[in-house]
């Protein structure tokens, strides 16, 4: 890994796994860096692992989820290092919502249902602005609700009297309350109808343009990700298998995975055409899988697929591009 | 593959419709109030071998359609006639008209195996007796939907499957009693994306092989582009735009249907192309001022409180006006057509 100034997350060889008679490895090894102002987008099927790796990298993990291995380096505006897994207690509690905050994908349902927004405002700032008088608490409160589009007076509202869309962008505004750097976002818009979807995704990017954080956003949806995405992740069986520019990436994907997740999703559009889904199901997780995750479900799959496993390898397409795929030169068995 | 290019453009009018619906509407009592009006004199047809859409957002109706046409719930007023016939018996219209839920970990029974989930419509509805030609129907269901070794497949239960095989035994469970009709209600929006295509495609396979009329409701205007030969879209309990389904996905008539074609992420866009659309509907929802938001709809057209090109007329209910072949839009844009 690069000491790149720009980067505000690394996170090393990360696993997870679930114990079990026979333990389910839902992280296998992942590697990734988060440029400050970037956005992921990681894509991947129910059961990739792509839910465990943001409790992993947001330390929320709960037994029987457990760390295997691996590092989270957090690097602050000041080139301070945090090794994320080895901070408790006090110092967790203060760097969680301070430095990188969450957003769930039933986060609508995550606000109190018998306290007012305003007040679930105040906790936050009460817990990690202890100095703040009431007046300054309510009047950022207001100004957060603002920022996320909707009427301030609004802080008088229990969470039943908002819309849907209206209490994800109250959730939104909570996880930029204490103007953190990081944002991990897990299926933010998944319960919504399409519009709001599109209005919650535009006020996202408004707010990063604005506000310069970084986000890790997180869904199945590939088609969305290609769109707010500067860089992209594939996630299959809890490995990336392909890492990428999120322009380019549609027309130009590397795995055979990538490829079929693309043609999963119809354009609008498009020219009408045959649709193909990708036939077959993921493996067990639970399994050691010596070979390509991917290749009882590949259409491309060739001799060494069965047997060897390929690793994430760079592209040489000169923007880090990586995939994890025999086909793009024959690779040495990882370790 | 789909329908508009295998088959007669969809406005053609030929085959009589198989399901006829008329005027429906269907309302809730609430407590201490009027009653909600889910779905507001609604009338269309179901051809054979034909798909119609449905699309909407959730709360606009499309289930509640669905529920009434498969006599889940009664309507208000209106009929639901099964070719031409003014009345069916229950049995009879449940052998013709069957259902795919959306949730296939709902739909099935966890304690049952597939062979039993097929062979009791099977045997209930007189398509095969017991023992040894209800054997072979099970079979022939499974191999229809490409679940094989069906001697395999039978013998499981639900938990054993994965969501899309799943759902293809609640689609073959649907075909046991060889209806005309398949109610289609989000057939793929619980399953895993990579699955979805292959779920659509057998539908569509199926409803070729045995000329089904099928219904496929959908918040997915992509889906429901491709695989389907008409589009009705649905607001708060009324069709506001129908017509053959590349007229009214890619040239919207109504405001609503443009709103939901622009909120499709669209991967051939590049990324300045997007931005540029992103800040352009920015703008345009900061210059709708809270009030306009907060117009309810009683009387007038549904969807002005939300519409960017609300007029002062639209307080009053918007007339149908034809805006190409067979395709309709309900509201006062196009009010040269032929009003009512």
């Amino acid at each position: 890994m690069s000491a790149d100034a720009d980067v505000v997350l690394s996170v090393e060889h990360l696993s997870v796994e679930y114990a079990g008679e026979r333990p389910t490895r839902a992280v296998r090894d992942v590697s990734f860096q988060l440029r400050r102002g970037e956005l992921l987008g990681v894509a991947g099927e129910s059961g990739c692992g792509k839910s465990t790796l943001a409790y992993a990298i947001s330390r929320m993990l709960k037994p029987p989820a457990r760390l295997t291995g691996g590092r989270v380096l957090h690097r602050s505006r000041d080139g301070v290092e945090t090794d994320l897994l080895a901070l408790e207690g006090e110092q967790l509690r203060a760097f969680r919502w301070s430095r990188q905050s969450m957003v769930f994908q039933s986060a609508m349902n995550a606000l109190n249902p018998v306290t007012t927004v305003g007040r679930q405002f105040d906790d936050i700032f009460r817990a990690h602005r202890t100095g703040w008088t009431a007046e300054r608490r309510r009047r950022r409160a207001g100004e957060l609700l603002e920022l996320v589009g909707i009427d301030p007076a609004r802080i008088r509202s229990f969470p039943h009297e908002l819309s849907g869309g209206m209490r994800q962008r109250v959730v939104i505004a909570m996880a930029l309350a204490l103007e953190p750097e990081i944002v991990i976002m897990d299926e933010p818009t998944t319960a919504l109808d399409v519009v709001v979807q599109r209005e919650i995704l535009d006020e996202v990017e408004r707010l990063r343009e604005q506000l310069g954080f970084s986000v890790v956003f997180i869904t199945h949806d590939l088609g969305l990700l290609l769109e707010i995405s500067d860089r992209l992740a594939v996630m299959y069986a809890g490995e990336f298998v392909e890492y990428a520019p999120a322009e380019g990436l549609a027309g130009s994907a590397a795995h055979p995975y990538t490829q079929g997740l693309l043609r999963s999703f119809p354009d609008l559009a498009g020219v009408r055409r045959e649709l193909r889904g990708i036939p077959g199901t993921p493996p067990d997780l639970r399994e050691q899988l010596p070979g390509c995750p991917f290749a009882a479900r590949c259409d491309q799959v060739f001799d060494p697929c069965a047997g060897q496993h390929p690793a994430l390898l760079d592209l040489d397409r000169g923007t880090g591009w990586s995939a994890a795929c025999h086909l793009h030169g024959l690779q040495g068995a990882t370790p | 593959m789909t329908d508009a290019r295998s088959s007669a453009p969809a406005v053609d009018p030929s085959p009589a419709p198989v399901l006829e619906v008329s005027d429906l509407t269907v309302d809730y009592p609430q407590r201490g109030g009027r009653p909600l009006r889910a779905v507001d004199h609604l009338s269309f047809g179901l051809r054979a071998g034909q798909t119609l859409a449905l699309v909407g957002e959730s709360g606009s109706g499309k289930s509640t359609v669905v529920r009434a046409l498969a006599r889940l719930q009664r309507p208000s007023s209106g009929t639901v006639q099964l070719g031409g016939r003014p009345r069916t018996g229950a049995a009879a219209y449940r052998r013709e008209v069957q259902m795919v839920f959306q949730d296939p970990f709902a739909s099935l029974n966890p304690a049952h195996t597939v062979d039993h989930h097929l062979r009791r419509p099977l045997i209930a509805t007189g398509r095969a007796r017991r023992g040894a030609p209800a054997d072979a129907a099970v079979r022939e269901l499974l191999e229809s939907v490409n679940l094989t070794p069906a001697a395999d497949m039978a013998a499981k239960r639900p938990h054993e499957l994965s969501g899309g095989q799943r759902q293809r035994v609640a689609i073959a469970r649907a075909l046991a009693p060889e209806p005309r009709i398949l109610l289609a209600d989000e057939p793929v929006s619980m399953l895993d994306v990579s699955i979805r295509l292959e779920i659509l495609n057998l539908l569509d396979q199926l409803k070729r092989r045995h000329g089904l009329a099928l219904l496929y409701v959908t918040h997915d205007l992509a889906t429901a582009r491709h695989f389907s030969s008409e589009v009705m879209v649905m607001y708060r309990g009324t069709v506001v735009e129908r017509g053959p389904s590349d007229a009214v996905i890619l040239n919207p008539a109504h405001p609503y249907t443009r709103l939901l074609a622009e909120s499709a992420p669209s991967t051939g866009a590049s990324r300045e192309q997007a931005r540029a659309a992103r800040r352009e509907r920015l703008d345009q929802r900061a210059r709708r001022t809270a009030e306009q938001r907060e117009t309810t709809a009683e009387g007038g057209c549904p969807f002005r409180g939300r519409c960017p090109s609300v007029m002062d007329i639209c307080a009053q209910r918007p007339p149908v006006a034809a805006v190409g072949a067979g395709h309709q839009a309900l509201c006062w844009l196009h009010r040269e057509g032929p009003e009512h």
